[in-house]
């Protein structure tokens, strides 16, 4: 499996996904070889990996020396790499992608394995290099397309290519939702047939959900939030990457028009990316940089406690291919108003749902919330029942499902 | 010797448009939608009455003067009555024309068709007195014989409805509160021995209204001549067939492509073939039969899901909060005195407004997805809950200006008091 970075050292879902999915394959008795790119070799992954101190033997890795990092874009691997040329940047971001493909076909030469799994675009050279090398079935698994993460703006030709490519070559094609299933067949001609949705899942603790209340030893960051609470204010919150694709701008716009009727509301913004000093500059040039929180990156339980001091999570995703954050949001107590441009929207019927562009229904639907208690009540409680449907054991059956398809051999579960 | 009493119920609730948060404070209106979706309350009837209404009631004449022994009943709800009025007096009259035939009987109801059996007697008298006006006015006819809305019975609601004056009752026949009993008898309520309790045959109704052009059913497709054989087939274990259903069965539940009008057309004849069956009103029903056993029923019954009970419109935590909300408006709505804010008020409390917001869809999407004009019982009910603070707004407006009179009365009167002697 050609993956990515798990938490805490992810920057977004997709380290999520890997961890979820291969925790799950595993567990379900797949041997599992994870092969990640990393600039300096490290052990620390592998120990992070051994499950709440389960080993598993049929689990190894193999780190590939590489700098590529998951949701890289041209514009951000420039401004990392210091390079100021288009043309220039976009040779390196690719010819790195080349790079790592050339080590992939070395390591599948020494490795045994059944049958390769890619996880996105950077990984797909890799898949097919591997594929080439050992004509083992290729599968790819898309999370994301350079549709969604450009919102259709600029869409990069060579990773276009890269991604049709990589879905044209592979055996199977699995989307993380349909309204990602769409998109390759219609952006990238791709079969239908040949398509399979698995949807994303989440690991709740002991399968139910967390625990409402806030973590005995709150952060300032948190504290600083229930002292809000308590002086009779709201909270609303945004967790992800701070880039066009997220919508950050649309959150920005419907604060202020729920400000102008509800002022004793807080926007809480949470995540980093490209975008985040224009969201700042732009809720000053508004005059609501008074109800504006701006935190880094947050993880883990820190993550969870903002989620649980919250009143609404809000995902305003222009297109997002699947979208983890609301399932978080619920399995925290937490009611979601997302997107409809969004795969998990097709998975939780009790979620509120707007278009991203709506700002005026986005900015109802958050003062409805604030002002009923018995709405959010409602779409946490339908919402539960979404996420505890959808646990990565599932999404790991239907891939062994795939496997299946291709090796005859295969133990049945 | 069976006799079929058969009810149509017509109704339609005025639909309330996508009200905001920043609508609210501007007085309203909460019912003129405009648009080509759903919630448009012109267009939605229009549109039935070509359907359903126009066409069925005649054919429904042609029948009642091919069969002068033939009968049916009606119930409209005032809500549907008013919007014909406004928007299309000609299907307003069509009825008018099918009632005054004598062999149609129309029930008592309330007139915004609501839940206020189950939250304030008070209002549920104030709505059914306006219903009996609005009936008395347009048809010139006092009915004897109560529905409830949605068939919501209990025992509390049996002795409301006795108290008033009226002879009979209509309910469905659900096999929990019948247990072996059959529906095809007259009851009547433990507490309240005067009147009398007509029941719902779920089975035959159904057939028609709900099964009659399914195609997975074994008896698709279903013919008059097998359901008036059926019919007849309960001569000996029977009184009265009683067949209710929503009028909009006919056309519009019931596409005309599935034969339904073909189905109606001949069942009076072939009902008619077996020499021991009879149509009856309610009425008649209650003239002519005795009252077999005492029912208690201290418990809500509908006609509504499977479940036959109140969650329809009061099962979850959206539900219960607008009902809530809505009845605690009551005694500052009165005191308004204003006619504007009673009538919306009121138009607030119909049922369907509540079965808007019922999220039971969620978890199997049946029914309630296919009659829910809303994209979602959350859209249901943030529109609603806008509207009703709207109108609390007003309230609170009137309460301030009458304030301000009755201040200003008392500085005249003490002026006067002053300078006039």
């Amino acid at each position: 499996m050609f993956g990515w970075e798990f938490p805490p050292h992810n920057s977004g879902g997709l380290g999520v996904a890997c961890f979820g999915l291969s925790k799950s394959l595993v567990q379900r008795g797949t041997e599992l070889i994870f092969v990640l790119p990393k600039q300096i070799p490290t052990k620390a992954i592998e120990a992070h990996f051994r499950f709440a101190d389960i080993y598993f033997p049929s689990l190894s890795f193999r780190v590939v020396s590489s700098s590529l990092k998951p949701y890289i874009t041209a514009e951000s691997y420039r401004q990392i790499h210091g390079v100021n040329t288009p043309s220039l940047y976009e040779d390196n971001l690719i010819s790195e992608v080349y790079r790592y493909a050339l080590r992939a076909r070395e390591l599948a030469r020494q490795e045994s394995f059944d049958v390769i799994h890619a996880h996105d675009w950077l990984s797909f050279l890799a898949g097919i290099a591997a594929k080439e090398a050992t004509e083992k079935p290729l599968i790819v698994h898309v999370h994301a397309t350079e549709f969604d993460r450009t919102g259709g703006n600029g869409v990069n030709q060579s990773v276009y290519d890269i991604e049709r490519r990589g879905m044209e070559v592979a055996d199977q094609v699995i989307a993380v939702s349909q309204f990602t299933k769409d998109i390759l067949i219609t952006r990238y001609n791709i079969p239908e047939g040949k398509i399979t949705v698995v949807h994303n899942g989440i690991d709740t603790e002991e399968g139910g959900m967390k625990k409402f209340g806030v973590s005995s030893t709150p952060s300032a960051l948190t504290s600083g939030l229930l002292r809000l609470k308590e002086a009779g204010n709201k909270i609303v919150l945004f967790v992800g990457r701070i880039t066009l694709q997220k919508g950050p701008d649309y959150f920005i716009q419907s604060a202020l028009r729920v400000l102008s009727i509800r002022p004793n509301t807080f926007f809480v913004m949470c995540g980093a990316g490209d975008m985040r000093e224009k969201m700042i500059r732009s809720a000053a040039y508004q005059n609501i940089s008074n109800r504006f929180i701006f935190t880094s990156w947050l993880v883990g339980e820190e993550l969870d406690t903002i989620y649980q001091v919250a009143d609404l999570f809000v995902m305003p995703s222009v297109s997002e291919p699947f979208g983890i954050t609301p399932l978080e949001a619920l399995a925290n107590g937490t009611p979601v108003l997302i997107s409809k441009q969004s795969g998990v929207a097709e998975i939780i019927p009790g979620a509120l749902k707007v278009d991203f562009w709506d700002v005026e229904e986005m900015a109802n639907k958050i003062v409805a919330v604030l002002d009923h208690p018995s709405l959010g009540y409602s779409v946490v409680s339908h919402g539960q029942d979404s996420v505890s449907q959808f646990s990565w054991k599932r999404a790991a059956d239907a891939c062994i499902e795939i496997y299946k398809r291709f090796i005859k051999t295969l133990k049945p579960l | 010797m069976t006799a079929v009493c058969s009810y149509f119920q017509v109704h339609q609730p005025h639909r309330i448009k996508r009200f905001s948060a920043f609508d609210i404070g501007n007085g309203g209106p909460y019912f003129n939608d405009t648009g080509e979706g759903k919630l448009n309350n012109q267009k939605i009837l229009n549109k039935v009455g070509e359907k359903c209404y126009l066409p069925t009631n005649a054919l429904l004449l042609d029948l009642l003067k091919r069969y002068p022994d033939f009968r049916i009943s009606f119930s409209f709800s005032g809500v549907v009555l008013e919007q014909m009025e406004t928007f299309s007096p000609y299907i307003l009259e069509s009825f008018q024309k099918l009632v005054a035939t004598g062999q149609v009987e129309i029930l008592s109801e309330t007139y915004y068709h609501s839940l206020a059996s189950i939250y304030s007697p008070k209002e549920f008298r104030h709505q059914v007195a306006l219903h009996q006006e609005k009936i008395k006015h347009l048809f010139g006819y006092t009915p004897r014989v109560f529905r409830n809305t949605e068939l919501i019975y209990h025992n509390d609601i049996a002795d409301l409805v006795s108290r008033m004056g009226y002879r009979g009752i209509l309910a469905e026949g659900a096999d929990h509160m019948l247990g072996w009993r059959s529906p095809n008898y007259l009851y009547r309520p433990v507490n309240a021995p005067t009147l009398r309790l007509l029941l719902k045959n779920y089975r035959f109704s159904d057939d028609i209204a709900f099964r009659f052009g399914s195609r997975d059913w074994s008896e698709y497709p279903l013919t008059a001549e097998k359901f008036a054989h059926w019919i007849g087939a309960t001569n000996g274990s029977a009184d009265v067939v009683n067949l209710f259903m929503d009028y909009e069965t006919f056309g519009e539940h019931q596409w005309e492509d599935t034969g339904i009008f073909h189905f109606l057309r001949a069942l009076p004849e072939e009902l008619l073939k077996h020499p021991d069956n009879s149509f009856v009103t309610p009425t008649d029903a209650i003239n002519r039969f005795p009252a077999r056993a005492a029912l208690d029923v201290p418990y809500y019954v509908s006609w509504a899901d499977i479940e036959r009970d109140l969650s329809a419109w009061r099962s979850n935590e959206l539900q219960h909060d607008a009902l809530r909300a809505v009845y605690a408006l009551e005694q500052a709505a009165y005191e308004s005195n204003d006619p504007s804010i009673l009538e919306d008020w009121r138009r607030m409390q119909t049922s369907d407004h509540f079965y808007y917001m019922c999220t039971k869809w969620f978890a199997d999407g049946d029914v309630h997805k296919y009659f829910n004009p809303y994209e979602s019982p959350y859209d249901a009910f943030i529109s609603y809950m806008n509207a009703l603070n709207d109108l609390e707004h007003r309230i609170l407006r009137n309460q301030k200006e009458r304030g301000i009179f009755s201040q200003l009365k008392k500085i005249i009167n003490k002026l006067t008091y002053a300078y006039g002697h």
